[in-house]
């Protein structure tokens, strides 16, 4: 079943009717996605790559029964989008603009408190490559065919180098379940945590993939969830090791400014919770392939 | 984006804060003239530098008269300062802030950032002022206050003033502390900002509360409607090749070895880096064309990358997705056209289109090694400087 997304996940799209909302909508469609409209305020009523165009969310939920949208507007307006998809009903909104101001997502996810667990929709991104189930639905701006179908879950911060794991995987002849971009923002949507959970109660996905950077606590408090709380295993790769301190490296995230950051010690921190390490970029498909023969 | 010390305190000042009397400087007739319209017996010449521990480097000079003050500012201008946060290069000295001494009969750390864990702000206060935050918490642990704010309704009194109990303040003296607390929080929350620290915040002998050193980091997401933040940024103060990057849309850092890197993406980039660390060599930059990869951007690239001195070689690492790599590949034949290169060369494509790309390469003029992974390339280019 992979974890998020589906072959019958339908899907709308905000800032349908723009060059990235265009040009990525037609991808995710000849993927196989199952994008069922599209959302641009004052174009309601029109029709878009023969889809319809709503004014506001909640009337495109309402027609089309859309449960999953992915965000194409600009940072400045990318906050508004997201809540508005909130309220709508939306159950998986993924982000993938880069820019929206820190200060704004901490106001998204504010807002987000009002909503019970079970009514809350989960935010991915931004700043991301979106969400794959491959053979099944994308959800994002990944080159769809390196994906190859299997049983390995990925999480990723970075875009390229989720797609470097995954070119390695089938270049293995490994496969994935599914692979989520949770992107390289320093306060995002979904963490590593929010993610693996899922995996774990999948019956489809063996084992996980984590790709982590300096910054932050989050591939911590997941390697610390994943002890407590996982049977499967879990394999982890942590860029960053030439990362001087204080300085943000390409990521808004990506900055190491706190004990426990740098790339040096999350992998420490994670070895001791019995995370496997991918020891450099250009093996973690091999050190996933270890992993699954011993199982 | 970070800001000089003068910047932040008046801008801290228009939330309340109160700051000792000064005013800026760029010249030595300039900041004599300064410290006279001041008054007072006694002022301090500031270097005003994007850096801290300026004190420790000679950039904060204590004067008795307004000559001194002149023949401080003499000094520093035109000066490049070197601190411990600089690197070796240092950082020139544009303007001076001249400002009253102060009677400090106490020090306090303030500081307000972003805690990532808990997705809020966090107030940071220690009675340790002076020292760095990074040296209180080695040293000073158990005199740290730290206090979550609740963003969706702001920074509440009994926080504030929970923070000035803790802190020792005289009880007198209270609501002062925490207006300025509070002030700093408002500062923080309202300007966009991801650093907010005044170090050392003084009880001076008349009872005042005074921000004596201020810092402030603005989010680069956000300047776009910051319009009165924007405006003080002083490109003087920044790495001179990041600055020419920043401008052309490319994420660059500069760093210190001799491989320079092309890359998409900033997670790849740094595994990249990280590859070649592990195969025995040192990467010169950090650069990320943007995950697209765009032939514009990665003329833009080879051209910065051709400025620096340093490189003896470069990586170059593309992994189309979107994008194919027989378009990258084009790309790079045309920026090399463009563009000449005096060092050798090892590129490595991925993804899209994979041998169409490196057919593309090979049939060119291009005088390149070609790698078939991150390790191949990463050990190719070690492999020349040895």
């Amino acid at each position: 079943m992979a974890v998020i997304i589906d072959k019958n996940t339908k899907i709308i799209i905000q800032g349908f009717t723009g060059k990235m909302g265009t040009f990525h909508a037609d991808e995710m469609i000849k993927y196989g996605s199952n994008v069922v409209g599209g959302v641009t305020p004052g174009k309601g009523g029109t029709k878009h790559l023969n889809l319809p165009v709503f004014n506001t969310v909640k009337e495109a939920v309402d027609s089309t029964n859309a449960t999953a949208s992915i965000l194409f507007v600009p940072p400045a307006f990318a906050a508004d989008s997201a809540m508005e998809a909130a309220d709508a009903g939306i159950r998986t909104c993924v982000a993938i603009v880069d820019g929206i101001p820190s200060h704004d997502m901490i106001k998204i996810k504010r807002y987000m408190r009002r909503y019970s667990k079970s009514e809350k929709m989960s935010l991915v991104g931004p700043n991301c490559a979106g969400i794959i189930s491959p053979g099944k639905s994308m959800l994002g701006i990944m080159p769809g065919h390196i994906y190859k179908e299997g049983r390995v879950g990925i999480i990723s911060r970075s875009g390229t180098l989720g797609y470097e794991a995954a070119q390695q995987l089938k270049d293995l002849n490994i496969g994935i379940s599914t692979s989520v971009g949770i992107g390289g923002d320093p306060i995002n949507g979904s963490s590593f945590k929010d993610i693996i959970g899922k995996f774990e109660e999948d019956d489809e996905t063996d084992a996980i993939l984590m790709i982590g950077e300096i910054g932050g606590p989050q591939e911590v408090a997941a390697g610390e969830f994943a002890k407590q709380n996982m049977k499967k295993p879990v394999i982890a790769y942590i860029a960053g090791l030439t990362a001087p301190k204080g300085r943000v490296m390409g990521h808004a995230g990506a900055i190491v400014s706190a004990y426990g950051e740098s790339a040096v010690e999350k992998v420490e921190i994670l070895r001791e919770f019995g995370v496997t390490i991918s020891k450099n970029p250009s093996v973690m498909g091999e050190t996933v392939k270890d992993v699954l023969s011993r199982k | 984006m970070d800001i000089h010390e003068y910047q932040a305190k008046k801008l801290l000042a228009e939330f309340g804060v109160v700051i000792p009397r000064g005013g800026i400087a760029y010249s030595p007739e300039n900041a004599e003239n300064k410290a006279r319209e001041i008054g007072g017996s006694k002022w301090v010449v500031k270097a005003q530098i994007h850096s801290g521990a300026r004190g420790k480097a000679g950039g904060i000079i204590l004067c008795n008269s307004p000559l001194e003050v002149a023949q401080a500012t003499d000094k520093l201008l035109g000066k490049k300062l070197v601190t411990n946060q600089t690197g070796p290069q240092g950082k020139i000295v544009n303007r001076i802030y001249v400002e009253e001494a102060t009677d400090i009969k106490k020090e306090f750390y303030l500081g307000l950032v972003f805690d990532r864990s808990s997705e809020s702000i966090m107030v940071v206060a220690s009675t340790e002022g002076g020292m760095s935050v990074e040296e209180i918490s080695k040293e000073k642990p158990e005199s740290i206050i730290r206090s979550k704010i609740e963003v969706a309704v702001g920074m509440q009194k009994f926080q504030a003033r929970e923070i000035a109990f803790g802190l020792g303040v005289a009880p007198e003296l209270i609501n002062r502390t925490a207006d300025t607390i509070i002030g700093c929080y408002r500062a923080f929350s309202e300007l966009d900002a991801t650093m907010v620290e005044i170090n050392p915040l003084a009880v001076s002998g008349q009872g005042q509360i005074l921000a004596l050193d201020c810092k402030m980091s603005f989010d680069n997401n956000a300047l776009f409607r910051r319009n009165q933040i924007s405006e003080l940024r002083d490109k003087t103060q920044e790495n001179p090749s990041e600055v020419y990057a920043s401008d052309r849309g490319l994420n660059y850092v500069s760093l210190e070895g001799n491989i320079g890197n092309i890359i998409n993406g900033a997670g790849l980039a740094m595994a990249s880096m990280d590859m070649i660390k592990l195969a025995g060599g040192e990467p010169a930059n950090f650069l990320d064309v943007g995950g697209g990869a765009t032939p514009e951007k990665i003329v833009k690239a080879f051209k910065l990358i051709s400025m620096d001195e340093k490189v003896k070689v470069i990586l170059v690492n593309i992994f189309a997705g979107i994008n194919r790599c027989d378009w990258v590949a084009e790309g790079i034949v045309q920026a090399l056209d463009k563009i000449e290169i005096k060092v050798p060369l090892v590129i490595r494509l991925a993804g899209t289109n994979v041998d169409k790309g490196n057919k593309i390469l090979r049939e060119s003029k291009i005088k390149y090694i070609e790698a078939n992974s991150l390790e191949d390339a990463a050990n190719k280019a070690v492999k020349i400087l040895k």
